[in-house]
């Protein structure tokens, strides 16, 4: 069993007892410790159940690269799946649940699925759910699907209890790691006058230089890096935070940063995640190596461990994983553990270790009572919920004549991997190291930036610098390095001296026994939480996946939560061997961010509740707001879709607004639309070219309805054009279209006229603008002026339609433009927008005797479309042109060139075949389905009946007491009086016939008095 | 005239920074040849600055002159004096090609205050804020998280921030949240 230790023990603080629950049982922690350690602790061996087969699975490893101990965590708005214990700080009240299992961790009936393995092989849903057809439909796909995924979602109700946030951090150098490496790195950039940003994923610094040992300068270790910190943490220009983990490294020294600030501590004040945005000159990956599993049968049993982690747990956390241990390893390190443990009071059966020779450690350990036994390979673990015997063999053959031993734990040590994600991000190259059987950063393959120089160096252990002092030599070297990469002078400071036992080499070991049988691969687990062993990599390589790749994503190799930070290169070493290949030539799967998973709320910082998108607001928003606005989202704007009355329908409310404001009076906040201030001795000449229609020559004091074309001919925008002075316009764009016409006005200017004289600027916010439309509008304004004084002459021959004037109307700076949208008579007016809303107030109540209503976009829709008025959007989609829709007359014939002019000869576009713009109207009075197509005699090649045109806009007209729509129809203007058949998505052909589309009004005679 | 009133009436929060509304500024757009001198007289006898070069910003209290490209500037005046500014402006400018327009009431200013200003301001602009790349004098135009913003500093620890009108309910939440309490994150 595993238990805590009487001593040792250097993370956690005795004194401070910690309580939290697993699975609804209470244990008890010390301050310090992580979940893993404190499960470990209280002999909970098993903490979770694999993807596949669910097998019982134990803590593995010791840190990020965990892909076992996986954990529901927290409860409520703070339930979290799938977080790693062996990461997780321990607090007090920390609750856990195990994750893949059902009803219980103990008795899971998916663990059925161990027992069928043999028919679960690789590529087993492509080969079996592929027939009969339907069937993954309706069978396969639902059942998978729920037998799919680790950990619960969050129940769909709750919500995120915690705030998070972005910063913007700026630094010459970045040092992604806090271990030896990292700290030496450091200082050495910093030396030289660098602004330095170190990084460390846990909460402390150091790495695994302290558990490991060794001497710097004759003192120990961790004395060495007591110093460092001390020293680093006084420097002026180093900043260092603990918690953030380095999650990926991006184009241009961009590098994204994972700050924990309050995991540890949950509801403290302050975010719970900071997502850092790092811009460096240069970056340093001191992101250390992580040790590989061996691949023996049974090797995925609860109570098999990382030899590393193994130490970790007693030396950090005081905790002892088994009371008989075996080691089993192909390289020095381990003997660590062994040394350790036997320290510890452990009893240590035997280290296992499948080389002939082992270095001075091996004496060392024999010296304690170790029994050491060469040449020797484990060949099968037994045990289901945890280690209960061992057999061991010899490492050469196919594993036969074993010798089993009683144990409750096993050490494995495979050999290291550096952690080259970060490098790899961005583009570095990796090279083989053949002495110690892994890929390290190819110095000459760096990842390169904006200048075509590296960006990235690597140091220490990630760097392949596996033994302290090649570490510190290579990180002081590197630190230097980086700084006078980022445009500093190193100081020529010499490294620290480290020492450790010396040791032998290492021997590539992929297989235990070297030759072991079937029955043995199918129980060598590669990847723990995938399920994927050493016979499904081989039965992929046999059916032809011969890329890694191919491999992966055939087997699931690698996809799990820890994207195989344990499992990659054992299982690319398989591949490779099944190919009768070199590891090399095979080469690795792609590493990608982030290096561990990062939280949605991280990623998504501040964004979220009332700031989680920009509304934009107009001056008269909160009146709206209050006054029964039901919204639509225009671009970023709210604007009010109708103010509805209590008691009222939506529907009721759009209809009372049209009928009100053709009969009396009616408000409308047109705030949102563009306006463009167009100014210089060429506005005219390019307003000319921007407008289809021509723009020079409206006189000042007029308005001019204008289109825009792009330069492929296509309607972009329209909007009524005011001469305001010799050299100035104003042009209204839509409400959508301001910062979009302004940024199309610019380009031309910028790229292609450059040389006109024209200024632009956007001052669609500097107006509140308010429509007064109705029979009564003129009457409002002029009883304003009576009452407050105001100056502006509105009659019909001061200020008739399509002009405008500047002055005052009531106490307001005003300027007045005659133009109307809807066909009545109609004053579009722009106040400063600080006075918006007092202009408004003033017009509701001096038009209470009036029937003024305030009417919304619903209702501004209906009454141009009772117009014939088009809409950009509505019938315009980016493929209408001018022609379609009758407007041939603002194309004008007397200007040489205008934006579009060129493309309208194009063949197609003139061609008699485009659908054109017709009115339409049901034979009953219904409404025509929004969007429905109109059909035609015949079927195309696909079988699908032939379109001859489509409904862009349809609403009910309360005015005319029916259905009254616009359309595209394929020769519509010559088949007027004909009858239509669109087809609606609810079964029913509705049958409309094609009319003008002036519905109201034909001649205008309402706008003009 | 009707009492003109900024977006969001000086609202006012208080974390680990002050931020404030600041109410009306007058603001003139002003385009043209910054080279040209009658645009540089405008300006002096507008605001008593002279014209800035990249990303300065020569304000004091609510009157100067900020740089917003290479063909742009920002007027300051106080808000009441701005049309009398801009009319002065336009005719001491002439016949010269420019541009200068009352942007006022298209904006809404805050302020930034305290210890911790710079590192509220840096959580949601992309802009290198410690004090040796970012000093009063200078002005960034940018983006607070979604929207545009442009700031420069009144003195070592306030941030003037402007964005549009329309924003400015969303900015000030933004900045609320960025200045939430126990949010310090103790770089600047």
């Amino acid at each position: 069993m595993s238990t805590r230790l009487a001593k040792q023990g250097r993370l956690i603080d005795r004194s401070k007892k910690v309580t939290f629950t697993f699975n609804g049982t209470s244990m008890q922690g010390y301050e310090g410790d992580t979940l893993a350690s404190a499960l470990l602790a209280n002999d909970q061996m098993m903490v979770g159940r694999s993807f596949k087969y669910h097998r019982p699975r134990g803590v593995v490893a010791s840190g990020a690269e965990e892909p076992n101990a996986l954990v529901g965590l927290g409860q409520g708005n703070r339930f979290e799946p799938n977080q790693r214990a062996t990461t997780t700080e321990l607090f007090n009240g920390l609750t856990a649940i195990s994750q893949n299992h059902w009803p219980s961790l103990e008795h899971d009936i998916g663990a059925v699925n161990t027992a069928f393995a043999r028919f679960l092989p690789a590529g087993f849903y492509y080969k079996t759910f592929i027939h009969p057809k339907p069937f993954w439909k309706h069978v396969y796909e639902p059942f998978i699907r729920q037998s799919a995924g680790l950990g619960k979602a969050p129940d769909k109700d709750s919500r995120d209890a915690d705030t998070y946030e972005h910063f913007y951090a700026f630094t010459d150098v970045l040092v992604i790691g806090g271990g030896v490496a990292g700290l030496q790195a450091a200082k050495a950039a910093a030396a030289s006058g660098a602004k330095v940003l170190l990084i460390e994923q846990s909460a402390y610094w150091g790495g695994r230089a302290p558990v490991d040992g060794g001497t710097v300068n004759d003192e120990p270790v961790d004395k060495f890096v007591e110093q460092l910190v001390s020293e680093l943490e006084t420097m002026d220009n180093v900043s260092m935070r603990s918690r953030c983990m380095g999650a990926g490294v991006y184009d241009h020294g961009y590098v994204l940063g994972y700050e924990r600030l309050t995991d540890h501590t949950p509801g403290v004040q302050g975010p719970r995640h900071r997502l850092w945005r790092i811009r460096a000159k240069q970056i340093v990956t001191a992101t250390g190596a992580i040790e590989r599993p061996l691949s023996f049968a049974g090797n995925d049993v609860p109570g098999v461990m990382l030899a590393s982690a193994m130490r970790d747990y007693a030396v950090n956390w005081g905790v002892n994983p088994g009371e008989r241990v075996i080691v089993a390893t192909n390289n020095d390190d381990a003997y660590r553990t062994a040394i350790t443990l036997k320290q510890a009071g452990v009893d240590v059966l035997r280290i296992v270790d499948a080389r002939a020779t082992a270095g001075p450690l091996a004496e060392e350990a024999r010296q304690l009572g170790i029994r050491v036994d060469p040449g020797k390979a484990i060949a099968k673990v037994k045990g289901g919920k945890r280690v209960k015997k061992v057999a061991i063999c010899n490492q050469e053959g196919v594993g036969g004549a074993r010798e089993e031993v009683e144990a409750d734990a096993v050490a494995m040590s495979g050999g290291w991997s550096p952690v080259v994600h970060m490098w790899s991000h961005c583009g570095g190259k990796l090279t083989w190291d053949d002495a110690n059987a892994f890929f390290r950063p190819d110095p000459s393959r760096p990842p390169l930036g904006a200048n075509g120089e590296g960006f990235v160096l690597a140091a220490g252990a990630s760097n392949g610098a596996l033994v302290l002092g090649d570490v510190l030599t290579d990180a002081h070297a590197v630190g230097k390095a980086a700084a006078k990469a980022a445009g500093f002078k190193p100081k020529n400071i010499k490294a620290p001296v480290g020492e450790t036992t010396a040791e032998a080499p290492m021997e590539a070991v992929w297989l235990m026994p070297a030759n072991a049988e079937i029955q043995l691969r199918m129980k060598s687990w590669l990847d723990f939480q995938n399920d994927v062993k050493v016979s499904d990599v081989q039965l992929a390589a046999r059916e032809g996946y011969e890329s890694v790749e191919h491999t992966k994503r055939y087997t699931t190799l690698g996809m799990a939560t820890d994207q195989g930070k344990l499992s990659n290169i054992n299982g690319l070493a398989i591949l490779a061997d099944a190919l009768e290949s070199e590891i090399p030539k095979v080469g690795t799967t792609t590493f990608r961010p982030p290096y561990t998973p990062i939280s949605m709320g991280a990623i998504g910082g501040e964004a979220r509740g009332e700031v989680f998108q920009p509304i934009r607001q107009t001056p008269m928003h909160n009146w709206h707001d209050r006054n029964g606005a039901d919204w639509e989202p225009v671009g970023h704007w709210r604007r009010t879709y109708a103010y509805v009355r209590p008691g009222e329908s939506v529907h009721d409310a759009v209809n009372r607004e049209v009928k009100n404001t053709r009969d009396n009076l009616g408000l409308l906040d047109a705030s949102t639309l563009g306006k463009l201030i167009v100014k210089g001795p060429d506005a005219g000449k390019f307003l000319d070219i921007m407008y289809t229609n021509m723009m020079s020559t409206l006189i000042v004091g007029k308005c001019r309805y204008g289109l825009m074309c792009s330069e492929n001919g296509f309607l972009i925008d329209d909007g009524v054009v005011a001469r305001i002075d010799k050299d100035t316009w104003l042009c209204h764009t839509t409400t959508g279209g301001a910062e979009r016409i302004h940024g199309h006005m610019e380009e031309w200017l910028q790229t292609e006229w450059w040389d006109w004289k024209v200024y632009v600027a956007n001052v669609t916010e500097q107006y509140a603008q308010v429509a007064v439309v109705g029979p009564n509008a003129r009457k409002v304004l002029e009883k304003l002026n009576a009452q407050a004084g105001g100056g502006m002459d509105l009659s019909k021959e001061a200020l008739p339609f399509m002009e405008w004037r500047d002055g005052k109307i009531g106490e307001f700076d005003a300027r007045a433009y005659r133009i109307s949208f809807s066909g009545e008579l109609s004053y579009e007016i722009a106040v400063p927008a600080s006075q918006g809303q007092a202009f408004w107030d003033a017009l509701f109540e001096a038009g209470q005797e009036f029937g003024v209503m305030p009417y919304g976009t619903e209702c501004l829709h209906i009454l141009r479309a009772e117009k014939g008025f088009i809409m950009i959007g509505d019938e315009t989609d980016g493929t209408v042109i001018p022609q379609d829709l009758g407007l041939h007359w603002a194309l004008s014939k007397k200007k040489e060139d205008y934006l579009g002019k060129r493309a309208h000869s194009r063949s197609h576009m003139a061609d008699p075949e485009r659908w054109k713009l017709v009115g339409l109207e049901t034979v009953d009075g219904s409404v025509l389905p929004d969007g429905a197509y109109a059909v035609g005699e015949g079927v195309n090649a696909n079988g699908q009946r032939n379109m001859i045109g489509r409904v862009t806009s349809t609403y009910f007209s309360a005015n005319l007491g029916k259905g009254i729509a616009m359309g595209l129809i394929k020769h519509g203007p010559d088949r007027m009086g004909e009858i239509v058949e669109f087809p609606g998505t609810d079964g029913k052909t509705y049958k409309a016939k094609i009319v003008d589309p002036i519905f109201f009004d034909k001649d205008g005679e309402k706008q003009n008095v | 005239m009707s009492e003109p009133i900024s977006a969001l009436n000086h609202a006012s929060y208080d974390g680990i920074a002050n931020v404030r509304e600041c109410g009306l500024q007058g603001m003139i757009t002003l385009r043209g040849d910054l080279s040209d001198k009658s645009l540089a007289k405008a300006v002096k006898d507008a605001t008593g600055q002279n014209v800035p070069g990249q990303r300065e910003a020569l304000v004091s209290g609510d009157t100067g002159v900020c740089w917003m490209s290479p063909d742009e500037l920002l007027v300051l005046v106080p808000y009441a004096e701005v049309e009398t500014k801009l009319a002065a402006m336009v005719k001491a400018l002439g016949k010269t090609h420019t541009l200068a327009v009352n942007v006022s009431d298209a904006r809404a200013v805050f302020t930034i205050s305290g210890a911790s200003a710079r590192e509220v301001l840096g959580k949601v602009a992309p802009v290198d804020l410690s004090s040796e790349a970012f000093q009063p004098g200078q002005i960034r135009r940018s983006r607070l998280a979604q929207v545009a913003g442009a700031f420069w500093m009144d003195d070592a620890e306030t941030f003037r921030v402007v964005c549009f009108r329309s924003a400015a309910d969303y900015v000030f939440k933004l900045l609320k949240v960025a200045a939430q309490p126990g949010s310090e994150v103790g770089v600047y």
